[in-house]
């Protein structure tokens, strides 16, 4: 066997430097290999570092089905809504996750709305349902299960509630609104659109409410961007948008 | 530092292994990328193969996160969709999605049975439950209901998950988890979410769940719309 020992290869011309041939292994019997982009023999990129771990542009086939966190948004207190206007028509099936969103005041909602027009207007119809079951810890100490019909719509083009009126953390330490939302076939010209949601939050005198809620929205056309705000005033938490192969 | 500049790197005879570095060195490639189409470990054992054309096959499953996609069926005047494979004790949780499910027969129930290891025919015994939030455009029907028309109790008929208008726009939507299928010494629990459109141009919010009543092993399942065809994705998942 031949060995050559050098510190460095580079290209005598151009930018390529091959290392064996068809049907050779090329064995590194280092520890490790260091470099930034993988590609295959095409050309065609496997994953890309930015030489501080962090990846992009990972072949489909590694990242699994997902959830693949598409966009993260965290909002500071005094946030008047969270939009999110690109990526929706990648998935047939998103997911939101809302953590920690607490209101500015005490008796609000987190509520949303979408858009087929890339998110310059909000208002397209839906018809939803809304149940709950809560537990109170005071005032009544009632454990129930119910249908709520205020917070339902019918073909309203309103903003839809996806919890009870919340406590801002100021009665109840630490409170907040947390939970999931689903929403398949943006990209449908076909189809109205139906989503479904499960938010729980803790009711601003002193309860907690696990909120079940779930609609369509009455359009055919694509629906491009979503909006997230407090039904008034501000709040802040985070938001993440995710899409399920 | 010594420095080789060369385009091509060989073996002296074809098929032989080229070995750059050894132990304890760190090889450092400062150019724009590395092109290959199979990365193996040391060990020999593949991490991933291309094509060639970006088409990755031999995915080790460190790489692939742990939700699945087993297998995509897109029903297009289907009467059922099955999935006869890949229903093993590779996973304890399969989901099922359903995206738009659309019945050419108004009002028809989206259905589903399984069949258990060594036995024929989608009729396994279940006992289910059933319940459903129901709200009309018209702003009518606002409930919340315990629904006995859907549950069964050992029944081995097919598992009513949802009631579809067959308008041209109207779907049905969810999943349906089926939990440890593989099992020999135990009940198959499953639930399942669905909302859909009605008849009347309203919206359904419905929560299925039950138990298959066999510790035979579940290896296939079947969906099928109560009468007529259907049109729609279902796609299965594996979730290590």
């Amino acid at each position: 066997m031949a060995t050559l020992k050098t510190k460095a290869i580079q290209p005598s011309t151009g930018t390529n430097v091959n290392l064996g041939t068809s049907g050779d292994a090329v064995l590194l019997s280092s520890d490790s290999i260091q470099t930034n982009l993988y590609k295959d023999a095409g050309g065609n990129t496997i994953f890309q570092s930015d030489g501080a771990g962090t990846l992009s542009n990972v072949n489909s086939a590694m990242s699994g089905a997902g959830p693949k966190l598409i966009t993260s948004t965290t909002a500071p207190a005094g946030t008047s809504s969270i939009s999110f206007t690109s990526g929706l028509g990648d998935y047939d099936h998103l997911m939101f996750v809302f953590t920690e969103i607490q209101h500015s005041n005490d008796d609000r909602f987190l509520s949303f709305q979408v858009s087929t027009d890339g998110g310059s207007s909000y208002g397209i119809a839906m018809t939803s349902t809304f149940f709950y079951a809560n537990h109170m810890w005071s005032w009544s100490n009632a454990a129930t299960l119910g249908y709520d019909t205020s917070r339902d719509l019918a073909n309203s083009t309103s903003y839809q509630k996806l919890t009870q009126s919340s406590d801002n953390g100021g009665t109840i330490t630490g409170a907040n609104a947390s939970g999931i939302m689903h929403l398949f076939g943006c990209a449908s010209t076909t189809y109205v659109k139906q989503w479904y949601a499960r938010v729980g939050n803790i009711y601003y005198i002193q309860g907690v409410y696990d909120n079940f809620i779930a609609g369509y929205v009455n359009t055919t056309s694509a629906v491009n961007a979503i909006n997230f705000k407090p039904d008034s005033n501000t709040f802040k938490g985070t938001i993440k948008m995710y899409g399920i192969a | 530092m010594s420095t080789v500049y060369t385009d091509t790197v060989k073996t002296l005879s074809p098929n032989q292994d080229l070995t750059i570095g050894t132990t304890g060195q760190t090889v450092t490639l400062p150019g724009n990328d590395l092109r290959v189409n199979t990365v193996k470990d040391k060990g020999g054992n593949t991490l991933w193969t291309s094509d060639g054309a970006g088409n990755l096959s031999s995915v080790n499953s460190g790489l692939k996160g742990n939700l699945l996609l087993l297998s995509t069926q897109t029903a297009s005047n289907s009467t059922s969709v099955s999935f006869t494979t890949g229903i093993d004790s590779t996973y304890d949780l399969y989901i099922f999605k359903f995206i738009d499910i659309n019945p050419s027969t108004d009002n028809q129930r989206f259905e589903f049975q399984v069949n258990a290891s060594g036995q024929t025919g989608f009729n396994e015994t279940m006992t289910t439950t059933f319940f459903y939030a129901r709200h009309s455009e018209a702003d009518t029907n606002a409930s919340l209901t315990y629904y006995s028309g859907g549950d069964q109790q050992q029944g081995t008929a097919y598992q009513n998950l949802g009631w579809i208008s067959n308008d041209a726009d109207h779907s049905l939507v969810g999943e349906l988890h089926l939990f440890n299928p593989a099992s020999t010494t135990s009940i198959k629990h499953f639930d399942s979410r669905t909302t859909w459109n009605n008849d009347t141009d309203g919206l359904m919010d419905g929560y299925i769940a039950g138990y298959i009543n066999t510790t035979a092993a579940i290896t296939q399942i079947d969906f099928k719309i109560q009468a007529g065809t259907f049109d729609g994705t279902i796609k299965m998942y594996g979730l290590l």
